[in-house]
């Protein structure tokens, strides 16, 4: 099994790449529609502004094979920007239209807090998770973001708690999100890579 | 459930080595950036910062590579700077593996600057670097590696590169660096308090103590150092541990 990576220029998408390279798996980066609608497993990775994002999937024609490729039942991981985009819509950009793929919207962390939520922070469990498997409950995952999934919902498996409770987690059939950086996060991060491509596999 | 307090060490490199110096001056070498990154990475650091002191046009190549080898290794996040004068400067040490640009004298010359790199990247990927100095009842920003004053408010560049996209700010004080006397408690509170976004403390450190003091006085977000991580005057995991243990939420290494 290869790992198709979406590529749209995020800063993210090498360290991602050496992630899985670590791990073993093999991976192919791209921007091609075609790609993305023969892969087996597809990873969104995202770092930056919600709008660059989605413009990108746009301009890159990649929105309707991607959609296609998660409703066929291929595996996906999302990643940061890569959680928020699987929402309707996001306060970052409002007039942009997500994926829709996941009840709700995307929302500013609250002001009472400094933002970026920069660092190391823990989960709550809410249920039973494949992406978490054998992680510690204490165990610390990195998060750089402004924004997040606040209304928790049946799709959420994990959140985190910072200045409100937001969605960390997302395991909804074969749709997997994080809105941390396993790929920035040591050894809880790596495991929860492999728990994907175990899945994914 | 908390925010991890963050423990970063700093390599200083010439381009090509860590090198080490007191109130900015006085280099030497300290070490191979990527044996020390790799050290770093198994111990528990946090992050790494990554900086070229040198900074020169000539070097930036071999800069870029060591940021290449470094980030190989690393399952933690990387903020790379020094010389960053340009939009261009950023995609660079991004395109190499960074996480995270450091800005610093550009950013005072030009603040726009702060905002090109934060359209681009995300404010979460702009740290901006301020080397501060007493100067009566205020602190100055200082530039050119903190050897001339940019005769400006650190306090009010901190809030305006914050309304420019900045979105961490790294701060050295220049009076306490390479000192080992402790951080600045009044200066890093003085600023964490003036801003929005999380504040690296940075300059001074050496015993636990002056930690445990920087993040519950000082209000940092994060505490950087070098020298002690790098001489092996302090490891990692053993901060961690005596932290932990005075209360202070940070990530305990496995």
């Amino acid at each position: 099994m290869k790992v198709t990576i979406l590529d749209y220029g995020a800063g993210n998408v090498p360290s991602v790449e050496r992630a899985l390279q670590r791990l073993g798996a093999e991976s192919l980066r791209t921007g091609s529609p075609e790609h993305v609608s023969n892969a087996d497993a597809l990873l969104l990775p995202g770092v930056g502004h919600y709008a660059a994002l989605v413009r990108a999937l746009d301009q890159k024609n990649l929105r309707a094979p991607l959609v296609d490729a998660i409703h066929r039942g291929v595996p996906f991981l999302g990643i940061c920007l890569g959680l928020q985009v699987l929402f309707k819509s996001s306060e970052e950009a409002a007039q942009l239209q997500g994926l829709n793929l996941v009840a709700g919207t995307v929302s500013a962390l609250p002001p009472n807090v400094k933002l970026p939520h920069m660092g190391w922070n823990q989960l709550g469990r809410k249920r039973e998770s494949s992406l978490l498997a054998g992680i510690d409950a204490g165990a610390y995952f990195y998060f750089a973001h402004s924004y997040a999934a606040l209304d928790s919902n049946s799709a959420t498996s994990a959140t985190c708690s910072y200045g409100v409770e937001f969605a960390a987690v997302i395991e909804q059939n074969n749709v997997h999100a994080v809105q941390f950086h396993p790929e920035k996060s040591g050894d809880a991060g790596a495991r929860l890579l492999r728990n994907f491509l175990r899945l994914a596999a | 459930m908390s925010l991890a307090h963050r423990i970063i060490p700093c390599l200083d490199t010439d381009g090509e080595r860590v090198v080490k110096g007191v109130n900015f001056v006085g280099l030497r070498d300290a070490g191979d950036p990527v044996a020390l990154a790799t050290r770093y990475n198994s111990e528990g650091a946090d992050e790494l910062v990554v900086l070229d002191i040198a900074a020169s046009r000539d070097r930036r190549p071999t800069f870029l590579e060591t940021i290449r080898h470094v980030a190989a290794e690393l399952a933690i996040p990387l903020t790379a700077g020094g010389g960053i004068r340009t939009l261009e400067d950023g995609r660079a040490v991004v395109r190499a593996g960074a996480d995270k640009i450091t800005v610093n004298t550009a950013a005072v010359e030009r603040p726009a600057l702060i905002s090109e790199l934060s359209r681009e990247f995300g404010a979460q990927a702009v740290v901006l670097a301020i080397d501060a100095k007493r100067s009566g009842d205020h602190w100055d920003v200082m530039v050119r590696g903190g050897r001339e004053t940019a005769s400006r408010d650190a306090l009010e560049w901190a809030r305006l590169a914050v309304a420019y996209g900045a979105g961490e700010i790294l701060l050295t004080s220049v009076d306490r660096d390479g000192t080992q006397s402790g951080f600045d408690v009044a200066l890093t509170a003085a600023i964490s308090r003036a801003v929005t976004v999380p504040v690296i403390a940075s300059g001074g450190a050496k015993s636990p103590e002056h930690f445990v003091e920087i993040f519950e006085e000082g209000a940092a977000d994060a505490a950087l150092a070098a020298s002690i991580f790098h001489d092996r005057v302090q490891s990692i995991r053993a901060l961690k541990e005596f932290l932990a243990a005075r209360g202070v939420a940070v990530r305990l290494p496995c």
